[in-house]
């Protein structure tokens, strides 16, 4: 008798022992571009996510699937599907292009599947398309280019021309910078929008830009064109000064724009030479485990990770628990205090205008502003 | 705008254009001498970029990568004709255009795996990556080395075609194959030398690009739409036909861009539309 209840207690302790690491699990879907266009960005979000999630020892808590949307609306859907409706996961974090998350976004509000954004700005996202489903804690298009422009005319700039690709995200940045730009008493003489992914060419943009007559010229590319644009505008040695949304001269690829980037002021939610403690232990954390100097979509995916398991430790089990624990998330990183607006879901976090300089032969980021807690507007959003 | 606006985009105008002649000629020549639809040429591009920056990287030395970039896209081209092209000559243009197609991306994904995703930057040596100043403008001088470079290679071409016994092989075997090889001209041999040096211009467009623009996993799918409409409105196989759709598409395209940027990347086409339904064998096709 006294056997058979001994050997219970062995059973039943057995059992919670069993049970315990299934009740801690949360199953993540990434769902990123490993292939095409943004491959480059969905491996620098995919480090920066693992670093965060290895950092705190919690890599046994959380099953990672990985799924390649490249960069393409359809293929991040279906993905989407896989994930939520096959694998079953808890909770999504990723999407880089703008065009994806839209084509997503429908299907992650009625699966009620939670979804960190960890790339794509689009200003809907966070505004008239939100969901309580969705959270973003990597920037909106808005939440960038608007104070700079407050910024740009308060410190002398009085005219600018604007270029920038002609998609989605060129429009958004370009808007709600000139509209800002205006408010504060400057004045756009000039904008041009060029063919998406097909301009190689800046030159003639470049001569037309000189010829306005502007101040300044303020634009926004990124990845191979902010490359190309950068060092064209080098190489005709134009005198007119030139601004942009930070992507322009991201860290990532920075050292290939070259000379031409030394003195474009741009403005950025994370520049690596941040001088707060925060920032200087995740630089070298990260350099010591990844051998490059942090990006911007390296933080990104850094801070998805420590906004989920923030959100984990709020009580966050399933789905549900998750979406409504996310919200509240609120903490500082490398970035600097971060919290989540719940009224749009969208992140809150400073705004660094800074200088691409050189310094001891190598392209390096000097702070010149910092723009607190940018908040975005709470436009058309109902929860 | 005045007077220097316009010489100014003109200088970008026939900057862009020669890129595409150097580009364009490899491919019309090879379309036109061997019935050989080659798409994965646009490929052979992109390797002479990458090439040019590992070599510039690995000397220090741009004009060593300059010479060395085509001659290794050649040798790759060489393998290349010898594994797949050669097999595939009599296959039909509907299986030429899968299988080169197919090695596009084949090429794509091994330049990914080699290099990376990340654009990569090639500094203008720096005996040109100063501005020229003249007629009231100032124009980047490896700028006008390119366009320098594109009227040498149309001219020497010109020369060659049209003035050398190899010229008159090459364009007899144009006309008509079978009866160049009955009067003892080794089409086969001529084949492979043309098909080289198609390779190497391919190389030599992409170690002169890479300055200007970055070099991307993505650089040859985006040159070869472009680079067949070249071949198309000029006619294919001939020179003159490469040197007018290149000047045609270079100047549509730039001064698409500063007069008419909302209708600039539909231009183009339109034009392409229109050679196709009034003039479907080019403007200059090799055969009358």
């Amino acid at each position: 008798m006294k056997s058979i209840l001994k050997n219970l207690v062995v059973i039943g302790g057995l059992a919670v022992g069993i049970h315990m690491p299934a009740f801690a699990d949360t199953k993540v879907g990434l769902v990123l571009p490993y292939t095409g266009t943004y491959a480059a960005l969905g491996n620098a979000i995919t480090e920066g996510f693992n670093m965060a999630i290895d950092e705190a020892g919690r890599s046994d808590e959380f099953t990672i699937i990985t799924e390649d949307t490249e960069a393409k609306p359809p293929v991040g859907l279906a993905k989407a599907r896989k994930l939520v409706l096959q694998d079953k996961v808890d909770v999504m974090v990723g999407v880089v292009s703008s065009g994806v998350l839209g084509a997503m976004r429908d299907f992650v509000h009625q699966a009620e599947v939670p979804l960190i954004v960890a790339n794509a700005g689009n200003n809907l996202a966070t505004g008239e398309n939100c969901s309580p489903y969705i959270v973003r804690v990597s920037f909106s298009n808005g939440q960038i280019n608007r104070p700079m422009g407050t910024w740009m005319a308060e410190n002398g700039v009085k005219t600018v021309y604007t270029l920038a690709p002609d998609y989605s995200a060129g429009h958004q940045m370009i808007s709600s910078f000139s509209a800002a730009f205006t408010a504060a008493g400057g004045e756009v003489l000039g904008s041009e929008f060029t063919p998406f992914g097909q301009t190689k060419d800046f030159g003639p943009y470049l001569a037309n830009a000189q010829a306005s007559g502007a101040e300044a010229i303020f634009v926004f590319y990124a990845g191979g064109g902010a490359i190309n644009f950068v060092k064209q505008y080098g190489s005709f040695d134009i005198k007119t000064p030139l601004y942009g949304s930070g992507f322009l001269t991201s860290p990532l690829y920075v050292a290939a724009e070259g000379e031409a980037a030394i003195g474009v002021r741009a403005s950025l939610h994370y520049i690596p030479t941040l001088e707060t403690p925060e920032n200087k232990a995740f630089v070298e954390a990260f350099m010591a485990r990844y051998g490059t100097m942090p990006s911007e979509y390296s933080v990104q995916g850094y801070d998805a990770g420590l906004a989920l398991m923030a959100a984990v430790d709020q009580g966050g089990t399933d789905s549900q628990s998750i979406a409504a624990a996310l919200p509240k998330v609120s903490y500082v990183g490398p970035r600097g205090a971060l919290e989540i607006d719940p009224a749009t879901n969208n992140i809150v976090q400073n705004i660094y205008v800074y200088d691409t300089v050189m310094e001891n032969g190598a392209l390096t980021q000097k702070l010149i502003d910092t723009i607190s807690s940018v908040r975005d507007d709470v436009a058309g959003c109902q929860m | 705008m005045d007077a220097s606006f316009w010489l100014l985009q003109c200088l970008n105008a026939m900057q862009y254009s020669m890129l595409l002649f150097l580009l364009s000629i490899g491919l019309t020549v090879i379309f036109g001498l061997m019935h050989f639809v080659n798409l994965a040429h646009a490929s052979l591009y992109m390797l002479g970029a990458y090439f040019g920056i590992s070599v510039s990287a690995m000397t220090g030395q741009f004009w060593l990568a300059f010479m060395l970039s085509p001659i290794i896209v050649t040798c790759i081209g060489a393998v290349l004709y010898f594994t797949l092209i050669d097999r595939m000559r009599g296959a039909g243009p509907m299986n030429q255009v899968l299988v080169t197609f197919g090695l596009i991306f084949v090429i794509l994904d091994l330049v990914r795996l080699g290099w990376g995703d990340i654009a990569l930057g090639l500094e203008a040596p720096a005996e040109l990556s100063h501005t020229v100043s003249f007629w009231g403008i100032s124009y980047p001088a490896y700028r006008l080395f390119i366009i320098a470079l594109g009227l040498v290679v149309m001219i020497s071409m010109w020369v060659v075609l049209r003035r050398t016994q190899i010229g008159a092989m090459i364009r007899a075997s144009v006309e008509n194959a079978d009866m160049a090889a009955s009067l003892g001209i080794n089409v086969g041999r001529l084949f492979f030398l043309v098909f080289c040096f198609g390779c190497a211009l391919a190389g030599l467009a992409g170690v002169a690009a890479a300055p200007i623009f970055s070099a991307t996993t993505t650089m040859g799918i985006t040159i070869l739409i472009p680079t067949l409409i070249v071949v198309v409105i000029g006619g294919l196989g001939s020179l003159e036909g490469a040197i007018t759709g290149s000047l045609i598409i270079g100047f549509l395209e730039t001064f698409g861009a500063v007069l008419l940027p909302s209708l600039s990347a539909v231009l183009t086409y339109m034009l392409l539309a229109a050679v196709l339904v009034f003039r479907p064998q080019g403007l200059i096709p090799a055969r009358g």
